[in-house]
């Protein structure tokens, strides 16, 4: 089982069996999205993520 | 009618069960499986049914408010009583039960000094103080456990110093920048009784700064955390129910947003009923006490900005569970030896 850190938070993600390079995963303790760089050695970056805009 | 006839069930009277934190407790204590009521007592309300003062508890419980002066021997104490009364009849209460859990301000304060600053007159019983333990399982899990007297907490108190505990534990706040927390409550924080200011036409629609600095609970959060450089400010807002304490400090130098995620996930691990919420995504991004209603859970949110190193921390409650009724019922449980979250999973509501 793979495990990388998220780059926002340093949360330890457990990736799931059959993830794919490219791939958009959630980091389950900030949320953001995480791409897939690779996987051997596993490397995720931030994906861009829509901004919401209150306007408040 | 519920049944509780547990044969390893505790005995709990609830003196002075006619408030908010009292009906709040009593709908926490007729569910626990741990627990028989066999007393409520209320002067103001003497004979009449529980469910005709606390309406959402019809046909939870058959119990009449009865005499606080006629106390029946019980195992666990709990008094709801109006700040000031407790301290006054403390040697009586203690020969009624081996336990007791005091929702009032009345042993909340380690130092009797603190009384006639904060409370306005000195302490009827200063020698009980150091018996009770603050009833804040966030910060006293393990001498609850061999406790026997417990103090309430104060809700303001408590949404404060949970959103200051992570940063407090870690170290991370700068200790000479003043600290600010900013906290806006619903109207059930004042009580059962009404008063001009509650009136339905005053209070309705209102966003009102009552107490901008000076707030008896202030002494609750420098007491607890050991800060001194530190003011609460209480705005009263247009909800019945709930509590949102923002902080505002500033963090030591090179302290960055990941040394936050690790005081914020600590803090969430170490304690059932602290979550962190910082969200990406959907409508409930940061802390609010909408959804917490009924809950005893109290989410915890962040924000720094690295420019200047403010930080912003924020804690949303209930005011009458995690700030009053649901830490009582969890302090019990840890006194009592019963798993510290028995009778207190309910998550809240959505949508409410």
């Amino acid at each position: 089982m793979s495990h990388v850190n998220c780059p926002e938070c340093a949360a330890e993600i457990v990736l799931e069996a059959g993830v794919e390079a490219g791939e958009i995963i959630v980091c389950p303790d900030c949320g953001v999205d995480l791409e897939i760089i690779s996987l051997d050695p596993v490397e995720v970056n931030l994906a861009p993520i829509e901004e919401e805009d209150w306007g408040e | 009618m519920h049944s509780q006839n547990s044969l390893n069930s505790v005995r709990a009277v609830v003196v002075g069960g006619s408030g908010y934190a009292g009906g709040e407790l009593l709908r926490l204590l007729l569910s626990h499986p741990q627990v028989e009521v066999i007393q409520v007592t209320s002067r103001r309300h003497l004979g009449e049914f529980v469910y005709q003062v606390h309406p959402n508890l019809r046909k939870q419980t058959g119990l009449k408010f009865s005499d606080p002066d006629l106390l029946q021997p019980c195992e666990v104490l709990f008094l709801a009583l109006p700040h000031g009364q407790t301290q006054h009849k403390i040697e009586e209460f203690s020969e009624a039960a081996k336990y007791i859990v005091d929702l009032s301000a009345d042993f909340r304060l380690r130092d009797p000094q603190a009384y006639p600053r904060w409370y306005g007159a000195p302490h009827a019983a200063p020698e009980w103080l150091s018996r009770f333990v603050y009833g804040l399982p966030e910060l006293h899990r393990e001498e609850l456990r061999d406790a026997r007297f417990v103090s309430g907490v104060g809700c303001n108190a408590t949404a404060s110093i949970l959103a200051l505990q992570p940063l407090v534990q870690a170290g991370l706040l700068e200790n000479d920048r003043p600290v600010i927390v900013e906290i806006k409550v619903g109207s059930s924080e004042g009580g059962a009784e009404g008063n001009p200011g509650s009136h339905h036409p005053e209070r309705s629609g209102v966003i009102r700064t009552f107490s901008p600095f000076g707030h008896r609970h202030t002494a609750e959060v420098m007491q607890e955390l050991g800060l001194t450089n530190l003011s609460l400010t209480m705005t009263s807002v247009d909800l019945v129910r709930g509590a949102l304490a923002t902080v505002h400090g500033v963090v030591k130098p090179g302290v960055t947003l990941k040394d936050l995620w690790k005081a914020y996930r600590e803090m969430a691990a170490q304690n059932p009923f602290i979550r962190v919420l910082r969200e990406q995504r959907g409508v409930y991004r940061v802390p609010e006490p909408k959804i917490l209603a009924g809950s005893n859970f109290a989410d915890l949110g962040f924000d720094l900005d690295t420019e200047n190193g403010h930080v912003v921390s924020m804690c949303a409650i209930d005011n009458l569970m995690k700030g009053a009724s649901g830490s009582a019922v969890q302090c019990m449980n840890l006194m009592l030896g019963f798993e510290e979250t028995l009778g207190l999973e309910f998550p809240g509501l959505h949508p409410i």
